[in-house]
């Protein structure tokens, strides 16, 4: 079976790491921000897997950098999303245009 | 392990105990017994310092994901010393904050993993140590749950530093692809500068840019400097800053030494934006934090002149400034914390005719002041004197122009408060401010340093000593 050259699977993380960085410059709900830091995180996963399998195979370092990510990525998220609660309890928005009170 | 391993892991274990310590006392309940309890956390906290200061150890640990020497060791001495004054100008703040244990164990997670990122040996560590450093100060940036502006402070840095974390990792997985084992060693010995190295360079630079809010990637600094509690705002210019700067240059000159010409390049126009936007925004603030986190962007602006010195003189300018830095700026952040737990006053016209009411504290922030501009009695002067030599010694003669321009613009900013507090007359007296013991010797330690420092040469060769360029 002939396989998927190692190109197509950059250009595939490129486009989601590029998509994670126009989705988080773009979007005002914070929620979608740190959705778009996923598919920034996840576009990193890519890589290392397939630089790992096509380039690497025989140690598995990229695989555990990965796990790693996830692992970090989740509690980041938990506390972004903790604040964000904070916020909409007591000023009842999650919108980055409304946390505005500080301008140079 | 043996005795010789706990010796060189001392920093993290002590801090860990600590933790666990806190955490034992918050399920007791301790918080109520609020004065014994702040005064027990500092006493520990001085017996971390000085567990810091035993014979060091070298070597490594972990089949080299953990490395110890003595400019590592002095550098974690440099911040738990930080650490240390930061909780005792705090005092006042926690006394009347009901979440004292919670603030402690942040901030020392925030210290655990500021240690294991300086002594990574392999970027995994780094990256760990780096997550581990930011993320608890989101939380405590938001520390003052029920205020908006710090709430606002806590998302911009979360979402920033998320961000950026993300560009950091782009780049590192580039490298990866490109070397295929990310321990430092075999990362330095394998780099060859190649289009794909290079890009990898471009996002890990990007990625500690932002954690250094270096220009053009500085635009949370402002409102998360300002949003934060005072002691906070300590932490994150003193702490955070001075230890992303001590990694950022042992990436520099250990991984990425075989780039040095494209490095210098990036280097150079990183430091003359920083220092000339950081300096000119700050011309125009009135609230004092948020001129002092444009006064960070630029005095980082001034490091990395002495960064690109790119020898060993430049990492051991910068060591060495980063000292008096975290002097400096601790004792101006006690000062304005003094102010703030008592009135509430935070710009820089209520601060006119300070010298009236609050002698004591006008003259320290005076000192802390003359020390950040680069005064001469004061060690500012000599941090900056051989940053600048630093730089000199690579020739970088364009960056050294500008980095002289820049003096004088920050002179200019920072006279400008000196003088508020000493000649404005006062719209409305500030009422005489207490201070407790912690802020006293805080102060007085910050201001006999930045006083002494420049005076006493052995502490510089003794850093020039330590420093090693491979």
């Amino acid at each position: 079976m002939e396989q998927v050259p190692l190109s197509h699977v950059l250009i595939l993380s490129s486009c989601l790491f590029f998509l994670g960085i126009y989705g988080f410059f773009s979007r005002r709900n914070m929620i979608t921000m740190l959705m778009s830091i996923e598919l920034i995180l996840n576009s990193i996963n890519i890589n290392f897997i397939a630089f790992n399998k096509y380039l690497y195979p025989h140690q598995l370092e990229g695989v555990f950098f990965t796990l790693f990510i996830i692992t970090v990525a989740a509690a980041e998220v938990s506390l972004a999303i903790a604040i964000i609660i904070n916020l909409y309890r007591k000023f009842n928005t999650i919108d980055v245009e409304d946390t505005n009170t500080m301008k140079f | 392990m043996s005795i010789y391993s706990y010796l060189m892991l001392r920093f993290e274990v002590v801090i860990t105990l600590i933790i666990f310590i806190l955490l034992v006392l918050k399920l007791n309940d301790a918080d109520k017994k609020e004065k014994s309890l702040l005064i027990g956390i500092n006493i520990m906290l001085l017996l971390n310092f000085i567990v810091g200061l035993l014979p060091m150890a070298e070597g490594n640990l972990f089949m080299g994901f953990f490395r110890s020497n003595g400019l590592l060791v002095l550098q974690k001495n440099i911040l738990n010393l930080g650490l240390l004054l930061i909780s005792l100008t705090s005092y006042n703040y926690l006394l009347k904050n009901n979440n004292r244990i919670e603030f402690y164990i942040l901030m020392l997670s925030s210290m655990l993993g500021v240690f294991a990122m300086l002594s990574s040996g392999h970027i995994l560590v780094l990256y760990l140590g780096l997550e581990m450093s930011t993320i608890p100060i989101a939380a405590l940036a938001n520390f003052n749950k029920s205020m908006k502006n710090s709430s606002e402070a806590g998302i911009k840095l979360i979402l920033s530093s998320a961000f950026s974390t993300g560009i950091l990792l782009f780049g590192i997985s580039l490298l990866y692809g490109a070397v295929g084992n990310l321990s430092f060693e075999n990362i330095q010995a394998n780099l060859q500068l190649n289009e794909l190295t290079l890009l990898a360079f471009a996002f890990i630079l990007g990625g500690f840019a932002f954690k250094m809010s270096i220009v053009p990637f500085h635009l949370w600094t402002a409102d998360v400097y300002e949003g934060s509690p005072v002691a906070v705002t300590n932490y994150l210019s003193v702490i955070s800053k001075g230890s992303v700067i001590f990694v950022f240059i042992s990436v520099l000159y250990s991984i990425f030494s075989s780039f040095t010409d494209a490095w210098l390049y990036a280097i150079t126009i990183l430091s003359i934006l920083s220092m000339t936007v950081g300096n000119l925004f700050a011309m125009r603030q009135q609230n004092l934090k948020r001129f002092f986190a444009f006064s960070s962007i630029a005095q980082v602006g001034f490091v990395l002149v002495g960064i690109a010195g790119a020898s060993k003189i430049g990492l051991t300018s910068a060591t060495y400034f980063v000292l008096i830095y975290l002097l400096s700026n601790i004792a101006s952040f006690g000062v304005i914390s003094a102010i703030f737990d008592a009135t509430g006053k935070e710009t820089i016209n209520d601060y006119k005719g300070l010298y009236k009411s609050n002698p004591y504290f006008a003259l320290i922030l005076a000192v802390s002041l003359f020390s950040l501009a680069g005064i001469p009695p004061t060690a500012g002067f000599f941090g900056k004197m051989f940053l600048l030599t630093s730089s000199m010694g690579n020739g970088m003669y364009v960056l050294l122009a500008f980095a002289a321009i820049n003096i004088v613009i920050s002179l200019y900013n920072y006279l400008r408060i000196v003088k508020t507090m000493f000649i404005d007359d006062a719209v409305e007296v500030l009422p005489v401010v207490g201070r407790n013991f912690g802020m006293k010797m805080a102060l007085a330690v910050c201001t006999i340093g930045i006083i002494i420092i420049g005076f006493v040469t052995p502490l510089f060769q003794y850093i020039d000593v330590l420093s090693i360029v491979k």
